[in-house]
C-alpha cells in the first residue's frame, strides 16, 4: 500500500527537479504511465520506418537513397534506444511488442497515413520529424531519469532527419512545375495530421494532469503544437509553399500564429483504427516479426551450442 | 501461427539483455550508455556498436550482461555510503594552512 508520506515525498523530489531513477521508490501508478507513454513512443519509431521505408528503391538519386537507409537505420536505433530505457522498469521487450503487435497497444497515428509520392517522404522529414524534435527536446528532461537520456540521445539523431527533409523539399519547391505541385499536394495532405502528432486538445486530454504534474512530461499539447506552428509557417513561406489553413492569422497580440480547428473526428477515426494503412503497418509488423522468428531461434541455438562445447573443453 | 503460440514462444526465447558501456574520448572513462538484447556477446559488441556507436560516440566498448551487475539499491543510500558522511578530514577544505607568497624581487 502506498502511504501518503511516499507520496507526497516523491512528489517533493520530481518539484526540486531530481531525476527518477529504475530502482528508485515510485508510485504504481508514475511506473505505469511511463511504461505506456514510452513504449508506445518505442513502437512509433518502429512503424515509422514503414513508410518511408516504402521509397528508398525509388528515391531519386544514389544519393538521396544513401539518405533515406541512414535515417530509417537512425528510426530503427531510436526504438531500441526507448525500448532499452522502458525495461528498466521491469518489462521485457518481447512483452511490450506482443501488446502492440497482438494487443491494445498503441503507435503514433501519423504512421497510418500513406506515403503516395517521393515527396511525401521529404515532407515528413521537414514536418513530422520537426513536430518530434519540438517533443522530444522536451521529453529529454522528462522525470524519469533512463527515458530522458533515451530521448536526449534521439535529439542528437533527430535534426539531420528534419533538415535532410526541408533541404529536399526546399530543392522540390523551387523545381519544375511538376515538382512544385508533388510537394505542395505532399504538404497539403500531410499538414493537419501532423498537427494531430501533438495529441488532443489539454482539455481532451485524460492523461495530462498526471504527466504534467510527475513532470514525465514537461508542456502541454497545445503549447508544443503552438510552438510548432510558430516555426513552420516560417519555414513554409521561406520556400514558397502554401499551408492548407485558411484560418492561419497572425496574432500581433499574443504574437502567435492562430490556425483553424483540427478535424478531430479523423484523428479519434484513425487513432481507433480505420485510418487508411492501419491494417496494413500492422501486417507488414506482424508479417516481419513471424518472419524472423527462425533468426532469433537460430541465434539462440548457436550461443546454446558454443556454451557446451565451451564447458566440455574446459 | 496463432497470437498465442507466438506470445509463449517469445517468453522461452527472449535474448539476453546486456548493458552496453564505452569510452567517448581516449583518456576518458567508461560510460553507460544502455542495454541490449543479443544472444551472445560477440552480437552484443556488434549490436552495440551499431546501436550506441554509430557516429563514433566511442571509441571502445563493453558489453555487460546484466545480471552480472551488483548495484547498490536507494534503500542501501543511507546506511551504505554512511561511514564516508561524517569523515570531513577526508577532505582538502577541512585543513588551514598559511598562504604561500611569491617573493618579488
Amino acid at each position: 500500500m502506498e502511504t501518503q508520506q511516499q507520496l507526497d515525498d516523491f512528489q517533493a523530489r520530481i518539484d526540486a527537479g531530481e531525476k527518477i531513477e529504475p530502482k528508485d521508490w515510485m508510485p504504481e501508478r508514475y511506473r505505469e504511465q511511463i511504461i505506456r507513454m514510452g513504449s508506445q513512443h518505442a513502437h512509433s519509431e518502429i512503424v515509422g520506418m514503414l513508410p518511408e521505408g516504402n521509397w528508398i528503391s525509388r528515391a531519386p538519386s544514389l544519393k538521396r537513397k544513401l539518405v533515406l537507409l541512414a535515417k530509417v537505420q537512425d528510426e530503427a536505433g531510436h526504438g531500441l534506444y526507448l525500448y532499452s530505457a522502458i525495461e528498466t522498469l521491469g518489462v521485457r521487450r518481447s512483452e511490450l511488442i506482443d501488446q502492440y503487435l497482438y494487443g491494445n497497444a498503441k503507435y503514433s497515428s501519423i504512421f497510418n497515413y500513406p506515403t503516395l509520392s517521393y515527396a511525401d517522404v521529404c515532407v515528413i522529414g521537414w514536418l513530422v520529424d520537426g513536430a518530434a524534435i519540438v517533443n522530444q527536446t522536451k521529453l529529454a528532461h522528462s522525470s524519469y531519469g533512463p527515458y530522458a537520456r533515451a530521448n536526449l540521445r534521439i535529439c542528437k539523431e533527430e535534426s539531420f532527419h528534419k533538415k535532410q527533409g526541408y533541404e529536399m523539399v526546399a530543392k522540390l519547391a523551387e523545381g519544375t512545375p511538376a515538382q512544385r505541385k508533388m510537394v505542395q499536394s505532399a504538404v497539403d495532405r500531410f499538414w493537419w495530421p501532423t498537427l494531430m502528432m501533438f495529441g488532443p486538445n489539454d482539455s481532451n486530454s485524460p492523461n495530462s494532469a498526471e504527466l504534467l504534474k510527475w513532470q514525465v512530461k514537461l508542456n502541454t499539447n497545445d503549447e508544443l503544437r503552438q510552438h510548432f506552428v510558430d516555426r513552420v509557417v516560417m519555414e513554409a513561406e521561406a520556400v514558397g509553399l502554401t499551408l492548407p489553413d485558411p484560418d492561419l492569422k497572425f496574432n500581433d497580440e499574443t504574437g502567435h500564429w492562430e490556425f483553424g480547428e483540427i478535424p478531430w473526428d479523423e484523428f479519434w477515426d484513425v487513432v481507433k483504427g480505420n485510418g487508411v494503412m492501419n491494417r496494413e503497418r500492422m501486417k507488414s509488423r506482424r508479417k516481419a516479426h513471424e518472419d524472423g522468428a527462425w533468426v532469433r531461434e537460430a541465434a539462440q541455438a548457436y550461443a546454446r551450442k558454443k556454451n557446451l562445447s565451451r564447458e566440455k573443453a574446459s | 501461427m496463432t497470437k498465442s503460440k507466438l506470445m509463449s514462444e517469445n517468453n522461452e526465447k527472449d535474448w539476453p539483455l546486456w548493458e552496453v558501456f564505452y569510452q567517448p574520448k581516449n583518456g576518458k572513462p567508461y560510460e553507460h550508455a544502455g542495454s541490449l538484447h543479443a544472444s551472445d556477446a560477440e552480437n552484443a559488441l556488434q549490436n552495440a556498436r551499431d546501436v550506441y556507436a554509430r557516429r563514433n560516440e566511442g571509441i571502445g566498448i563493453w558489453v555487460v550482461p546484466s545480471d552480472q551487475i551488483t548495484a547498490s539499491t536507494p534503500e542501501d543510500m543511507g546506511s551504505f555510503f554512511d561511514p564516508a558522511s561524517d569523515k570531513p578530514y577526508r577532505h582538502p577544505q577541512f585543513y588551514s594552512v598559511p598562504r604561500a607568497v611569491k617573493k618579488r624581487s
